[in-house]
This record gives structure tokens, C-alpha cells and sequence, in this order.
């Protein structure tokens, strides 16, 4: 280092923010905005076109489109994201300089060069093969190549993050264990390394062959392997977004966890189970047999599962904690009732906590049990569960976040507050209604990736039944009030960026500046978070009716061995 | 704070909360009955996923899927005028997919079994067959046999659940099943 780097001490929260990092944070997360536009956008030329009385694209248009969504705003909008969030969790955090700030624009660069090239292949009309890209299905060889570009951008962000840990420990920026949230970042950023890894063994070869040099790639390796990748990039999301939760609590609240061991312990089991369970996607598979997929499909015995539970419990524990310390102790929900619900940083996060546990996680367990799973592979249930993980949960989060972070990295006023309060209830509930009518319609049939549900062009006659209709009719119609949540965030954005007002007090989201530490520990030694515990049961039971309604349906089909 | 080093230098030394400790208790048990559900319905349930499948050359599988239709055509049926079999109960009925058809149409009876072989001969398919809502991935390569007993009569659609190109949607076979005495 020649040059010492620059520091500015934010006015907001009094955190020591390096100017080259932040400067990478506003790049990456910027671009981040402008592809969850443009991948929100094929969303809802999708969902316009599935809603059976609108029908919106011919059939070449809507595999073309879909394939552009998935790619764009699962890939491409929750990784960049991810890498301003990792930059954040690091440099910021701990008050340190960023690692090899060189290094984060070539990171940069390689991913939107990469994210370009698959976007302009899918464009073109020739690589519609969705994001899977199932073998024996070919792209263009660009689709690939643009893929790996992008892989390697984020695998270089990777390591910067790990580096400026190393930095940060080496200059003193800290002392004894990293923060919560940062240890969060740590976990999505180990398992990013592991995805990547995989990507990389099957996309590598797959492009070999689709250029010639490779004459055949086996189909059911290719899904082995790729689901090794498409698993584990979900687990980085979850982990990503439950440290935002953590984060946007400590913001809004100063709370602070409940345990720090316990809330690092559940950490601790997505590296050791989430990452096998690539099975779940494989259930139905032939030629794999059931002891694997038992195993696998269920996180090790489902002790990831419990990671998860327990930061159900744990996230809305610390805010309940910080509530009743600051006195709003009435009854079960008072801490609740009196949240700043106006704030979309906090209603974003708490809906996204909701959602999340409530469609995605019940739904998610639900349909990955071995059995359970051949009623609902493929069929549309399965976008209406990730719709309710990485739509309502990871980016509803994501976007409470942005409501803090941009205000305070830009250091200007949020733009038409007054919109910003409605859109993670637009957003978050429109895609929630979107998400649990897909599974309602899957659980009558309807396939996932389709044109034509009603058969029109096929050799042979079949039609669902009208309340399959009608499900996918109020499919389309949340979906475009989640468009409209959608849209109504990238213009709060950019127009904050754009034309908000220099700030110079406070950001109209953010919270209170830097509040004291609310207790030495979450809550003293009393059973004193009983609204949340309530809550937690009401989950667990609705889980345990819904896991054994499943079951019982199950019993009711042909019979298969 | 979560966005704070915690007090503890090293973090496994933090104190732990009650309500904590309880509910990991609780999530825990829930996580080992949902665990031995998945075997315990190998043991006792009726619908399992066939663990029989062969490696096999789409070509020698077509050869296959002639034969059988071959011997237990009994009409056409459909714009394709696809060939409809009548295979005896307890036997071997091969299903094929290819882009995009299913191939034959299918006759069953409700109540008896039957060995499905499904297979394709180009990319993978999904057998999806409906109302009954069966969902297997089709590959081509492997000979998946699957034992099946329809207990409901009528018609089913078999759709194309996975994704194989343009044509995808328009890829719908059928089983009919004729009642049981
Ligand atoms: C306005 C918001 C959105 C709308 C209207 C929307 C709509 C849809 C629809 C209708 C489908 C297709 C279902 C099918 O036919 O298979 C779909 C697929 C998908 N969506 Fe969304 N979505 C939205 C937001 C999101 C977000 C935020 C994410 C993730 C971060 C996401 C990830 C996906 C993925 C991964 C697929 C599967 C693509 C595939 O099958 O290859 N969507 N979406
Ligand atoms: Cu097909
Ligand atoms: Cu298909």
C-alpha cells in the first residue's frame, strides 16, 4: 500500500467507512437495482403470460423471457447484491480498509461482462434452455462462457471479503470475534467459495461440449453436479439474508442478539448440512437410489432445518428483547404492535422474516421429503415456494436494507418517502398471495415452465380443473402488484440517488443514530420474549398440520413402488 | 449489537438464552420425527419411489417400445392417431418419451399393477400425469421401472413437465383406466 487509505466517519451511524470500499458497495449494489429492474420486468411479461385470460407472449417469446428471469434475478441481481453486502459486512463493519480494492473491479468488471454475455445469447433467441441448462439441451457456447465469466468475478469477490477479514485482524480493527452479521456474510461467503467450485466442474465441461471438444455429457450427472451449484447459491441467500435481518434489527432497534452462540451455532449447521442437500431438486430422479436421497434431501437429518428454526426464533427474539427494554411491555405483542411499522427498513425485514418462514420454509420442507415430493416435482408449486424464499424472503430483505444503506452511503434523503412506506407491503404481500396460489395450482397439476395449460396444439384432449383456472389467474393479478412493489423500490432508488436531497441530519428511513447498546445480553435471565415464543409455536404448529395434510393427500394417489 | 463484535472475545463463551435452549429442544424433536417418516414410509406406505432403473441405449429402448405396442395394439386414438395397448395386468408396459410425444396411449385397469417403463429417446421429459398427480423426471438412457396400481378409473393426461424446447407444451399423452369389477 502506498498510498494510506481514506476514511470517512459516517454522520448516521458513526461507523469509519473506507472511501474505496465504499465506492465499490455503491457500484455493486447499484447494478444490482438496475438487473432486479430488468429481471422483475421478464417477471411480469412471465406471469402476464401464465394468467390464462391475458396469455400475453407466443410460446418462443415466453421460454425466452423466462429463461432471462431466472438468470437475471436469481443469479445475477442476488450476487451482486450479495457482493456489495459482503464489501459492507467486511470493510464497514469493522472499520477497515478493503483488501485489494483493485482486485473488486475486476471482480466487478468480469461480472457484468459475463452477466452481458449470457443476457445477450438469451436475447438473441438461441439459448432459451432456462437456467438450468439440462443437458442434452444445448445453448450457444456463450451462454456458458458468460456464466463462468461471472463466476469467476464473484469467486475473486470471494476472496477480497476474506482478505479484508484478514486485514482487519491483522490492523486491529476490532478485537475478539467478528460481529454478528459479518459472521453471517462469512458463512454465505464460504459456501459461495464451495458453489462456485461446483459451477465450475459442471459448466466448464458443459461448455467444452457444447463447442465440440466433449462428445457427451451424461444427463444425470449433469443434474448432480449442477444442483451442487443450484442448491448451494440458494444457502448463500439464505445466509446472506438472515444477517440482513440481524443487521436491520441491531439498526432499527440496537437490538442485539438474544445469544450470540446460539445465533452462531445455527450458523454453523448450513456449513455442515445445507450444503449436501442437493438431492431435494433430484427426488424423482431415476437411477439414484432412496438411502441417498433420504439423507441427503433432509440436511443430515434436517439439522440445517433446525439452523433455520432457530434463527426464526432467535431474529424476532432479540427485537422483542430490545422492545421491552425500552418499555413497551404490555401484554404478548405490545413490542410488536408498537414496531415502526411505517419504516420500510424494519416492515421490509419483518415481512420478509414472516413470509419466509411461513410460505418458502413450511412449503420448502414440505415438498423435499422423498415421498411428498412426487406430487409436486415440476409442477408450479415449486416457483410458488422459492417465489416465498428468494423473492419475499432474500429480496424483500435485501431491499428493507436498501432503504437504510443507500440513504446513509449516498448521504441523501430518501426519495417520495411517502411511497416507500407502502412498497414492501405491496411487494411483500403481492408476492406472497402470488406465491401461495402457485402452490394451490400446483397441487392440482399445473406444470411449472409451460405455455399452455390448456393444451390447445396436443395430439390428445386434457383439462385441469376450473379452480386451476382461477389460481392462476390470481397468480397474475398479485403479480403485477408485486411488480408495481418492485418498480415502486428501483424508482425510490434511483431517484434517491438521482435527486434526493443532500442529507443533512438524518435519512428519513434510518433509524435512531447509533442507539446505546440496549443490555449487556438480549434479555436478562427471565423467560422474557413470550411473543415471540408464541409466534414460534403458532409456526411449528402450522408446519406439523401442513407436513401430515401432505402426507395424508399422498396416501390418496395410484399406487407406486 | 449484531453489527458489533460481541462482548465475549471468543463467541462460544457468550451465555446462552432459556428460551433458546427450549425451542432447539423442540425443533429438534420435530427434525427426527420428520427424518424417520421418510423410511418409516418405505416401510408402510403405498407410494414409494422405484429405486429399479437400467442404463440402456434409446435406440435398443425403441426397439422395445415397437415390440409392445406391436403385440397389444388395439386402436388409434388422438390428432396423431397414437396407437392405443391394452397390456394384460401384472406386466411390462413400456412408455415412451421423445420431442414431442407420448408413446402409446396407454389402457390399464384400476386395481391391478403393472412394471411402467419410462425412458426417452432425446432430452428429458417429465412424466406428470394428471388429476393423479404423479411427477417423474424421464431421462434418456435409463430404463426406469416403476410399479404401479391406478386406483381411480378414467382418463389421465400425462403432461410434459419438464422443459424440452419449443414444442414442450404441446407434448400430452394419456392413460385411461377402465373400472375395476
Ligand atoms: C415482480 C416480481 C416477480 C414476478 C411477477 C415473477 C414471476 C414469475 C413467474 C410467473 C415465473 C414462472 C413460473 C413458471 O412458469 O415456471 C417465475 C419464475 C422464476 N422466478 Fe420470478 N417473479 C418475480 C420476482 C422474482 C424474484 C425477486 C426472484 C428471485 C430473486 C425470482 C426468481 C424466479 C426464478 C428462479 C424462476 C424460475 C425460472 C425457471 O423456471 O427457470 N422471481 N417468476
Ligand atoms: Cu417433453
Ligand atoms: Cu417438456
Amino acid at each position: 500500500m502506498v498510498a494510506k487509505p481514506v476514511f470517512r466517519t459516517c454522520g448516521v451511524t458513526g461507523l469509519k467507512i473506507h472511501d474505496k470500499a465504499e465506492l465499490l458497495i455503491k457500484f455493486n449494489a447499484v447494478t444490482a437495482v438496475v438487473v432486479l429492474a430488468v429481471g422483475g420486468f421478464f417477471g411480469l411479461l412471465v406471469a402476464l403470460t401464465r394468467w390464462p385470460s391475458v396469455h400475453l407472449l407466443p410460446a418462443d417469446m415466453f421460454y425466452l423471457a423466462l429463461t432471462a428471469h431466472g438468470i437475471d434475478i436469481l443469479i445475477v441481481w442476488c450476487i451482486f447484491f450479495e457482493v456489495a453486502l459482503m464489501y459492507f459486512a467486511s470493510a464497514v463493519l469493522l472499520g477497515s480498509r478493503l483488501a485489494t480494492p483493485k482486485m473488486g473491479w475486476v471482480a466487478y468488471g468480469l461480472m457484468v461482462l459475463g452477466a452481458a454475455i449470457t443476457n445477450w445469447k438469451v436475447l438473441e433467441g438461441n439459448s432459451s434452455v432456462m437456467m438450468t441448462s439440462y443437458v442434452p439441451m444445448q445453448a450457444d457456447p456463450l451462454f456458458y462462457v458468460g456464466l463462468i465469466l461471472f463466476a469467476v468475478g464473484a469467486l475473486i469477490a470471494c476472496f477480497i471479503f476474506l482478505g479484508t477479514l484478514v486485514v482487519a485482524k491483522a490492523e486491529k480493527c476490532y478485537e475478539g470475534s467478528i460481529p454478528l452479521v459479518t459472521f453471517g456474510a462469512l458463512v454465505a461467503c464460504i459456501i459461495a467459495v464451495y458453489t462456485i467450485a461446483s459451477g465450475a466442474i459442471i459448466l466448464i465441461p458443459t461448455f467444452l461440449w457444447s463447442v465440440g471438444l466433449i462428445s457427451h455429457i451424461d444427463p444425470l450427472m449433469y443434474k448432480v453436479v449442477w444442483w451442487g451449484m443450484g442448491h448451494s447459491s440458494q444457502q448463500i441467500n439464505v445466509a446472506a439474508h438472515i444477517a440482513v435481518w440481524y443487521a436491520i434489527a441491531a439498526i432499527v432497534f440496537g437490538a442485539k442478539p438474544l445469544s450470540e452462540k446460539v445465533s452462531r451455532m445455527a450458523y454453523l449447521t448450513y456449513i455442515f448440512f445445507l450444503q449436501i442437500a442437493s438431492a431435494h431438486h433430484l427426488l424423482v430422479e431415476p437411477g439414484l437410489s432412496s438411502s441417498y436421497k433420504i439423507f441427503n434431501t433432509s440436511y443430515g437429518m434436517y439439522l440445517a432445518v433446525l439452523g433455520s428454526m432457530i434463527h426464526g426464533l432467535t431474529v424476532p427474539g432479540c427485537i422483542e428483547a430490545a422492545q421491552r427494554k425500552k418499555g413497551f411491555n404490555k401484554g404478548l405483542f405490545e413490542w410488536l404492535r408498537k414496531a415502526p411499522w411505517g419504516n420500510p427498513a424494519f416492515s421490509g425485514m419483518f415481512l420478509s422474516l414472516i413470509l419466509f418462514g411461513f410460505l418458502g420454509g413450511i412449503s420448502g420442507v414440505t415438498m423435499g421429503v422423498e415421498q411428498i415430493n412426487i406430487m409436486i416435482h415440476n409442477t408450479i408449486y415449486v416457483p410458488g415456494h422459492f417465489h416465498g424464499t428468494v423473492a419475499v424472503g432474500t429480496t424483500l430483505a435485501f431491499m428493507a436494507l436498501c432503504f437504510f444503506l443507500v440513504p446513509v452511503l449516498f448521504r441523501r434523503e430518501l426519495f417520495l418517502p411517502g411511497l416507500a412506506k407502502l412498497q414492501p407491503y405491496l411487494f411483500g404481500l403481492g408476492m406472497g398471495v402470488f406465491s401461495l396460489f402457485m402452490m394451490g395450482a400446483g397441487t392440482l397439476g399445473v406444470s411449472r415452465r409451460h405455455w399452455d395449460m390448456a393444451f390447445s396444439d396436443a395430439p390428445h384432449a386434457f383439462s385441469y380443473p376450473p379452480a386451476a383456472y382461477l389460481m392462476m389467474g390470481i397468480v397474475g393479478v398479485s403479480a403485477v402488484v408485486a411488480f408495481v412493489g418492485g418498480a415502486i423500490f428501483v424508482v425510490v432508488m434511483v431517484g434517491t440517488i438521482l435527486f434526493g436531497k443532500p442529507m443533512v441530519t438524518q435519512p428519513a428511513a434510518a433509524a435512531p443514530s447509533s442507539p446505546p447498546p440496549v443490555a449487556s445480553y438480549g434479555s436478562a435471565d427471565t423467560f422474557s420474549v413470550p411473543g415471540t415464543f408464541t409466534l414460534a409455536m403458532l409456526f411449528l404448529t402450522m408446519f406439523v398440520l401442513y407436513y401430515f395434510v401432505n402426507w395424508k393427500y399422498l396416501a390418496s394417489t395410484w399406487l407406486l413402488s | 449489537m449484531s453489527i458489533f463484535p460481541p462482548k465475549e472475545k471468543i463467541w462460544f463463551n457468550e451465555p446462552v438464552e432459556k428460551a433458546e435452549v427450549l425451542w432447539v429442544g423442540i425443533a429438534l424433536v420435530w427434525a427426527l420425527i420428520m427424518f424417520a417418516m421418510m423410511p418409516l414410509w418405505h416401510l408402510k406406505g403405498s407410494q414409494n419411489m422405484s429405486n429399479e432403473a437400467y442404463r440402456i441405449q434409446p435406440d435398443a429402448y425403441q426397439a422395445k417400445v415397437d415390440a409392445f405396442v406391436e403385440k397389444f395394439k388395439v386402436g388409434e386414438e388422438g390428432k396423431a392417431k397414437t396407437p392405443v395397448v391394452h397390456p394384460p395386468a401384472g406386466s411390462d408396459v413400456y412408455l415412451q418419451a421423445r420431442l414431442w410425444e407420448w408413446y402409446p396411449v396407454l389402457e390399464l385397469e384400476q386395481g391391478k399393477s403393472y412394471r411402467l417403463h419410462l425412458s426417452s429417446l432425446d432430452w428429458l421429459h417429465g412424466f406428470s400425469l394428471q388429476p393423479a398427480n404423479i411427477n417423474l423426471e424421464v431421462h434418456p438412457g435409463i430404463d426406469e421401472v416403476v410399479t404401479i396400481t391406478p386406483t381411480t378409473s378414467g382418463e389421465f393426461g400425462i403432461i410434459c413437465n419438464e422443459y424440452c424446447g419449443i414444442g414442450h407444451h404441446t407434448m400430452l399423452g394419456k392413460i385411461r383406466v377402465l373400472a375395476g369389477k
